[in-house]
């Protein structure tokens, strides 16, 4: 306050050139965001770039690429790669088209007004409520002895782990993450779907479009960018993913998050520069993702103002 | 028109059904644990487990140190731009972002290589020290949706006017920070802290590989050696969600629409 009424007053007795004034303001006017940006440096950026410097460096510090390429030539990780890679992308995609089936249904279905607010309120809670409980609900229900599981058993006489039922498997990793990637998906396409103008509709209807080509060549083309960047969102959310898996089977699921934290915990690849190089492909593969996130949502919020 | 509303129906119901189904059967599941009839004894031995308590209060400690670091951060950064530096605004947005893009399993490796016990800034040398990173780690992690809920709240008031006159009266810019835009906007930042609760209370990955005391791993702990005891602690971290996000629609209530511009 005090400098810059200071400031102020040189400016307004003497009137300096732009640019000398520009240059006297500006350390005052950095030192309001320099706690966040060093929080950001410390805690943020330095010790990704940490890793992704580690990535690249062989055990005395020298450059190498090794680490990259053992990420593809051993087997265990870069099958747990391709694990991660279609867990997310199946629930993402999945997740995607059932949240926006449920978000088209309660905006645009007819349906009675409770059923629109109801959803989006279990929505924000159901997209939040993930990792460790989670699992348990769903061991709870479909585990071995769960509700759901002893029920199809005693009164259909279905045994679904006689089926070939398993939480470890992928399809039965997505059927769990799904129930917080279809909340999630509701949650940001809703607001999406409410940006459709009725005068769209009209005008579409004024110039003699059935239905189907209202939705095809209107409803469709203005969704579908922030439709595809959320399926991203999601991927990037389920690639993270660790706890729920971990609460199923510990270490002992081959996806790359729960291999990082293994290898974090215990050094088991004997290999501390291999854990850099599993994390920095980590990053490169939500980054690109979030790349692509980033491009699509500037092309949808042309049309959703 | 009539089919439409048919298949919202069919929809509404079957996504209905997959989401309460795993709900109700874990309710069910934890009142089984005495045989043949319903009893709340899951629930008795979870919270009276002296480690629930210790671990839960932890938790709930982190969560507030948690809170008040990140408002620390983001509050006075999202003012700053709004005021001053709007041209900023992209990279701030774009940093806030990263822990989106960052998974947190990342984030708290590079903690560990970096602020080892014989490193420049040994974090994880003490105890309170790896307490603190696992605080900063947690407002790292609440920083999108933290920095999101004060930004939207800056935008429903006069940022300018209000730091004009609270100038012309002499208040400091600590006065107007603590006394006039943090009040303005305490419902958004409220939302973003009760959001921030429900993330960090029941957190695993960090909380276990800085090798914590707190609720994620003990969570974890019981969910490999029991039965009935993780579908009960289940329902009490749906309920402590449920809650979280209902209190987050009560303020939203509160909150005003539009800036009130003098015309």
């Amino acid at each position: 306050m005090t400098d810059l009424s200071l400031s102020n007053q040189t400016m307004a007795a003497k009137p300096a050139p732009p640019n000398a004034a520009a240059a006297f303001r500006l350390p005052t006017q950095w030192i309001g965001v320099a706690p966040f940006f060093i929080f950001a440096l410390m805690f943020l950026i330095l010790p990704t770039l940490y890793l992704v410097v580690g990535a690249f460096q062989g055990r005395e510090g020298q450059f190498t690429l090794d680490n990259i390429l053992q990420l593809v030539s051993d087997p265990s990780i870069s099958n747990s790669y391709w694990v991660s890679i279609k867990i997310s992308f199946w629930s993402a995609i999945l997740g995607a088209f059932a949240g926006l089936a449920i978000a088209i249904a309660i905006v645009r279905g007819g349906l009675p007004g409770w059923t629109r607010s109801a959803t989006l309120t279990f929505s924000g809670v159901a997209s939040n409520f993930a990792g460790l409980p989670l699992a348990f609900a769903f061991i709870a229900t479909l585990g071995r002895v769960g509700i759901v599981t002893t029920l199809l058993r005693d009164v259909l006489n279905i045994n679904i782990y006689a089926m070939g039922f398993n939480f470890l498997t992928t399809s039965g990793l997505i059927a769990v993450y799904l129930f917080f990637q279809i909340p999630l998906m509701v949650v940001i396409i809703v607001p999406a779907i409410d940006g459709l103008k009725k005068e769209w509709g009209e005008a579409a209807a004024t110039l003699g479009a059935t239905q189907w080509q209202y939705w095809r060549m209107v409803v469709i083309p203005v969704i579908w960018p922030s439709f595809l960047g959320t399926v991203i969102l999601l991927f990037a959310n389920a690639f993270g993913a660790i706890a729920t898996a971990y609460a199923f089977a510990g270490p002992a699921l081959n996806i790359v998050p729960i291999k990082l934290y293994s290898q974090i915990n215990g050094d088991v690849l004997h290999n501390p520069q291999l854990g850099y190089a599993i994390a920095f492909g980590m990053i490169v593969i939500t980054g690109l993702a979030n790349v692509f996130y980033i491009w699509f949502r500037t092309r949808s919020e042309r049309w959703l103002k | 028109m009539k089919s439409g509303r048919f298949w919202a129906w069919v929809v509404f119901i079957l996504g209905a059904a997959y989401f309460f189904i795993p709900l109700l059967a874990t309710v069910e599941f934890s009142l089984r644990m005495r045989r043949g009839v319903h009893s709340f004894d899951a629930y008795q031995i979870v919270l009276g487990d002296p480690r629930f308590q210790a671990t839960f209060l932890y938790s709930v400690i982190a969560a507030v140190f948690t809170i008040i670091l990140g408002v620390l951060v983001v509050v006075p950064t999202a003012y700053w731009i709004r005021l001053r530096l709007p041209q900023l605004r992209p990279i701030v947005e774009f940093i806030t972002l990263l822990p989106l893009v960052i998974p947190a399993i990342v984030i708290v490796f590079g903690y560990i290589r970096m602020y080892g016990s014989n490193s420049p800034l040994p974090f994880l040398g003490s105890n309170m020290g790896a307490n603190a990173l696992l605080v900063i780690g947690y407002a790292t992690l609440a920083l999108p949706y933290m920095y999101r809920a004060v930004d939207t709240g800056l935008r429903t008031i006069d940022v300018r006017t209000l730091t004009e006159a609270a100038q012309i009266l002499g208040a400091g810019w600590g006065t107007i920070i603590g006394r006039v835009i943090l009040p303005n906007v305490l419902i958004a930042v409220l939302s973003g802290a009760f959001l921030t609760f429900a993330i960090v209370i029941g957190e695993f990955t960090m909380a276990s590989l800085l090798n914590r005391p707190a609720f994620g791993p003990y969570l974890q702990n019981i969910g490999a050696n029991r039965a009935y005891e993780p579908a009960a602690l289940a329902v009490i971290a749906f309920a402590i969600t449920w809650g979280c996000m209902s209190l987050i629609q009560i303020l939203s209530r509160f909150a005003p629409k539009s800036a009130n511009r003098p015309n």
